[in-house]
């Protein structure tokens, strides 16, 4: 058989030569080329998509920089917003932002004391870099929690170490968003182990019906029902004389609304445990607890961080919930700072700034969980 | 044993399983779990029963009625929009049920939307354009990290930021966008129009029935009829015929300015708007992220050897690639249409009458907490309920296919 | 692979005419992922009803050739002529192609959702528009001759791998391509379901199908080979008759590999 000429011509000459691809095929233009002009259709998308962005960011930032309103004359009652009011439409009020960030960041607690509420936001973020952190995962990280949490409830309250006693009523702004957030997940987290536990009980019927029938209940029906619960009917369920406070009330709501759904996190990790696992531990002769708190949990927890993490951004963001019912956490003191006449009218600039808040505690803690989802998948693979 | 029939001459397997003994001992795990379940379930039936017991108190001390009498009696509460017709001189009951349906509203219009925008979005995120990608991805990031309270309240502040009627938008034709809503013109809504709506769904049902007819003629010659022609038959000439079978009205209702507020034509209210825009921008870049993974978990080489059989993009797409990853995605899309309903109760803080919010005004008036509050309860558990029960029927037909 | 299956020591006849017309052309194809260059002018021609098996080490180019040559992969410069058509960008040709050429991957493909049967009969029905009782027809014909008719109502997922493969062939046949291409197919099989594969594909190559088969089983090369093409960092370094390839390499290159391959 004779083989065809181009083929001779190859095998005869000297071996092909490693090449660098044809220019338009590499650095940046190749890249883009690729990337955003492969087709006409590529191409005319990718125009129109540019257009667009460039000519939103500049009304944006012509609106938020540019024609923006930093300052206005007067505080408080006397305060003069007519400058505001005539650049409206075409430029932001961030004077807004500068007169009531107090207001929005600490709500009514008395001014000369809102270093306590600053303080505790700081010992909150603390507190979430320390938990993140895998070298912390371990049982003392509880006590850091039980620790943090309490120096929090001290530094709010005071009435000790010479710090004066502020109300409760008067608690506003983030620390309050943190504290429903941060006590919730605290709190829902033991009880939502003890649920998922339940309801895997299957020689125990009773006991796994009530944890289905709490978890569905409670996943069934909106958060804003629940806290509604908490504040008209919480009131009826005491005896007379005794009394819980609003906040108390909308915290109680919360850890069992984050129960049910950490509930099903716990149990979807407790689900991916081997079988092998729970026969090993009784091949050891250890009881229940001993094999639930040795063997299973450590593992099941530890595979269930990433959701948990995502279950606590969406605890974080539902604290919102309680400006329904009238409780001063952070976007209820942004929505109350445009209330005066004077500030009427400003509100996407001060829902912008609360915005801002929220969007860096979400992002940070969503950008942590996808990595530690990745990072627990390469050790379980390996 | 005289239940047994002899299977063996081996009396080894004629033995029935030993009889477990009921000796009430500590060490018998039957013994320890009926224990514990009594125990734990007496605790909780106590501490129902302490609350139920004060509540009772309660309410005898500060004479609240009890009971779902209130129900027939006159509301007096006046509500904006309504899919019925209703007055305040109706029953609470009606106007409950006024908020159901502006509920069931918004969550199904809503759930629609964030479906087709969210699909959009997802494919989006996998485009080889890197700008679509990456606009698609920051989308998702953004709007999911910010809480939906949050951004309801800003899009209720934007509309209402608009200038009053009278200074009112005019982006095109016979819309205005005002903080009153958006006002756009309307046909003057005749029998004809619900007759042609009627064909419409006739159309649309028969086209159906006759795509299945081709695909079955395809399947017994190789040939597939053309549907387009008969499909543009049915679904715009049945309905024109109908409407213009009954005289053809049309008359545009267009919104004029009359004094501060317009009069005539279709309006969208602001809160509705803010809802209905709020929870479908949310939902959306939830349901993006779902139609994203369902896509990656159908493997590359399933598109390259349906791609080698010499299938086109669209029929690779069609009987490949969206079978499968319907699968994956289904069960977590339940879930999404069950947030879209209950995040739906949000409607209250931006004054849209939903269910929550009538049954809170309800609540206010006739001071029968418990009883709204029951009331608001069992409407998401039957909705809950409903949906899940549909989409596991649907995931089951769906998964049938497979096995 | 230390493997080499016996597949009888005698070799299946060409059945190559002397006046064969090329089904395959090749022309100084060269492809870059990036900046790594992976087909280097590789030049090759497949006559009709030649077998030609290409081997080489892993990452020699010969997988992403052989997926060029239904557009699977594009080439960035040289051209491919298939059964005298240029594949460009054009889809019409893309399709055409498509349609002639079957395809045997590496991990069978199959399709997880439909049945045996359904697997085989879905491009004859919607590429081909062939009645569904006709592609039924054919389905059983070809699913009976991979000898796994009685497995036709059964999901992919039920069957062994070797099964798998066997449907995965008897997928493509039903397209009555005029080109098979094997993308190592027996690489992701155990080792007792090797044989099975390759019976199969000696068979079809007894039948006088045009073949194109990467592959690292020898004795197939040997049994069926019209000839057999080596392939190292992305050029063709050597093509010959099988009894010149294996007993007298010429380049140092494909004695290297030979003797990794065959082991001891």
């Amino acid at each position: 058989m004779t083989p065809p000429s181009a083929e001779a011509a190859t095998l005869g000459a000297a071996p092909a030569l490693e090449r660098r691809p044809p220019s338009f095929a590499l650095g940046p233009l190749g890249w883009l080329r690729a990337n955003l002009f492969s087709s006409w259709l590529s191409t005319a998308v990718t125009l129109v998509l540019f257009y667009l962005l460039v000519s939103w960011t500049l009304s944006f930032l012509s609106w938020a920089v540019v024609n923006a309103i930093w300052d206005v004359p007067g505080t408080g009652q006397r305060v003069d917003t007519s400058a505001c009011r005539a650049a409206r439409g075409e430029g932001a009020c961030w004077a807004l932002i500068g007169e009531k960030y107090r207001f929005i960041l600490f709500g009514l607690y008395p001014f000369d004391e809102q270093w306590r509420p600053a303080l505790a936001i700081v010992i909150f973020i603390a507190l979430y870099v320390v938990s993140a952190m895998r070298r912390f995962w371990r049982k003392e990280l509880a006590l850091i929690w039980f620790a943090a949490l309490t120096v929090i409830g001290v530094l709010m309250w005071g009435g000790v170490f010479g710090l004066p006693y502020v109300e409760q009523e008067r608690w506003g702004g983030l620390v309050i968003t943190l504290i429903l957030a941060t006590f919730g997940i605290a709190l829902a987290f033991p009880l939502s182990i003890l649920v998922a536990l339940g309801r895997r009980q299957t020689s125990m019927p009773a006991v796994k019906a009530l944890c289905v029938v709490y978890i569905e209940l409670i996943r069934g029906v909106p958060l804003i029902s629940l806290l509604f619960m908490a504040s008209v009917m919480f009131p009826l369920f005491l005896p007379e004389g005794m009394n819980i406070d609003k906040l108390l009330r909308a915290q109680i709501a919360i850890i069992l609304f984050a129960a049910a759904y950490l509930a099903e996190v716990v149990r979807g990790g407790l689900q991916a445990i081997p079988k092998g696992q729970y026969e090993a531990a009784d091949a050891l002769g250890l009881t229940y607890w001993q094999k639930t708190g040795l063997i299973v949990l450590p593992q099941a927890l530890k595979i269930s961080i990433p959701p948990l993490v995502n279950t606590f951004i969406g605890m974080f963001k539902d604290t919102s919930l309680v400006l329904i019912i009238g409780i001063y956490d952070l976007l209820n003191t942004a929505k109350t700072s445009i209330i005066e006449p004077a500030w009427q009218g400003f509100g996407v600039e001060a829902y912008l700034f609360v915005a801002a808040i929220y969007f860096v505690f979400c992002f940070a803690m969503s950008k942590y969980s996808q990595d530690l989802e990745r990072e627990l998948d390469k050790g379980r693979r390996r | 044993m005289p239940m047994q029939t002899p299977t063996t001459s081996d009396p080894r397997y004629l033995r029935a399983p030993p009889r477990r003994g009921i000796a009430l001992s500590w060490r018998d795990p039957t013994v320890r779990a009926v224990f514990w379940q009594v125990v734990i379930l007496g605790l909780v039936g106590a501490g129902i029963w302490w609350l139920v017991d004060n509540t009772m108190r309660n309410l005898e001390v500060r004479k609240i009625a009890t009971g779902f009498g209130f129900l027939e009696r006159e509301a007096g509460l006046p509500i904006g929009e309504s899919l019925i017709p209703y007055s305040p001189a109706d029953t609470y009951l009606r106007a409950l049920t006024v908020g159901v349906l502006n509920t069931l509203r918004v969550a199904i219009i809503g759930a629609v939307l964030a479906t087709i925008l969210g699909t959009v979005i997802g494919i989006a995120r996998l485009s080889r354009n890197w700008l679509v990608a990456k606009c698609a991805a920051v989308y998702v990031e953004v709007l999911r990290d910010l809480p939906l309270l949050l951004q309801l309240l800003f899009w209720y502040a934007l509309l209402q930021g608009l200038p009053g009627p009278r200074q009112a938008l005019n982006p095109f034709g016979s819309v205005y966008l005002s903080n009153r809503g958006i006002k756009f013109p309307w046909i003057e809504w005749q029998e004809a129009h619900t007759a042609a709506l009627i064909a419409l769904l006739v159309g649309a049902v028969a086209t159906w029935g006759l795509s299945r007819l081709f695909t079955a003629r395809q399947m017994a010659t190789g040939v597939r009829p053309r549907l387009w022609p008969w499909a543009i038959m049915l679904l715009i000439g049945l309905p024109v015929g109908v409407w213009w079978a009954m005289g053809a009205p049309f008359t545009v209702d267009r919104p004029v300015l009359r004094g501060f507020n317009f009069r005539g034509g279709g309006t969208i209210t602001p809160e509705f708007a803010a809802l209905l825009f709020g929870l479908v921008l949310y939902t959306a870049a939830f349901i993006a992220e779902i139609v994203r993974a369902g896509i990656l978990a159908v493997h590359q080489g399933q598109w390259e050897a349906a791609a080698a059989l010499g299938l086109s993009r669209g029929q690779q797409l069609r009987l490949v690639i969206l079978p499968q990853a319907l699968r994956v995605i289904i069960p977590p899309m339940t879930s999404q249409y069950l947030n879209i309903t209950k995040n739906s109760s949000l409607a209250v803080a931006i004054g849209y009458q939903d269910i929550v919010s009538i049954a809170n005004t309800t609540i206010n008036q006739t001071g029968q907490a418990i009883e709204g509050i029951a009331i608001i309860m069992m409407v998401y558990l039957t909705i809950s309920l409903s949906i899940s029960l549909f989409m596991n029927w649907y995931n089951a037909r769906i998964a049938l296919k497979e096995r | 692979m230390a493997e080499v299956v016996e597949l009888g020591k005698v070799q299946v006849r060409s059945a190559v005419q002397p006046d064969a017309k090329p089904m395959i052309e090749l022309r100084k194809v060269n492809k870059w992922f990036g900046a790594l260059h992976v087909l280097r002018d590789v030049s090759l021609t497949v006559r009709e009803r030649e077998r030609v098996v290409v081997c080489g080490p892993s990452g020699s180019g010969k997988s992403t050739m052989i997926r060029c040559i239904n557009r699977l992969e594009t080439h960035q410069e040289g051209q491919i002529i298939v059964d005298g058509i240029e594949l460009t960008d054009d889809l019409r040709n893309i399709d055409a192609i498509r349609r002639e050429v079957g395809m045997v991957f590496q991990s069978f493909n199959l399709f997880p959702h439909l049945t045996i049967l359904e697997n085989c009969t879905l491009a004859p029905i919607w590429v081909r528009k062939m009645p569904r009782k006709e592609a039924e027809e054919l389905a059983m014909e070809f699913l009976t001759r991979v000898r796994i008719p009685e497995q036709a109502k059964k999901y992919p997922g039920q069957l062994s791998g070797g099964q798998q493969q066997r449907v995965a062939i008897a997928r493509a046949l039903c397209m009555r391509p005029k080109i098979m291409l094997f993308d190592e197919p027996t690489s992701a099989l155990d080792p007792e379901m090797i044989k099975e594969v390759l019976d199969v594909m000696v068979e079809l190559a007894e039948s006088g199908m045009t073949m194109v088969v990467v592959t690292h089983e020898m004795g197939f090369a040997r049994t069926v080979a019209d000839r057999v093409v080596f392939m190292d960092r992305g050029e063709v370094v050597e093509v010959g008759p099988p009894n010149e390839f294996f007993g007298n390499p010429r380049s140092e290159r494909l004695r290297t590999f030979l003797s990794q391959i065959l082991g001891h």
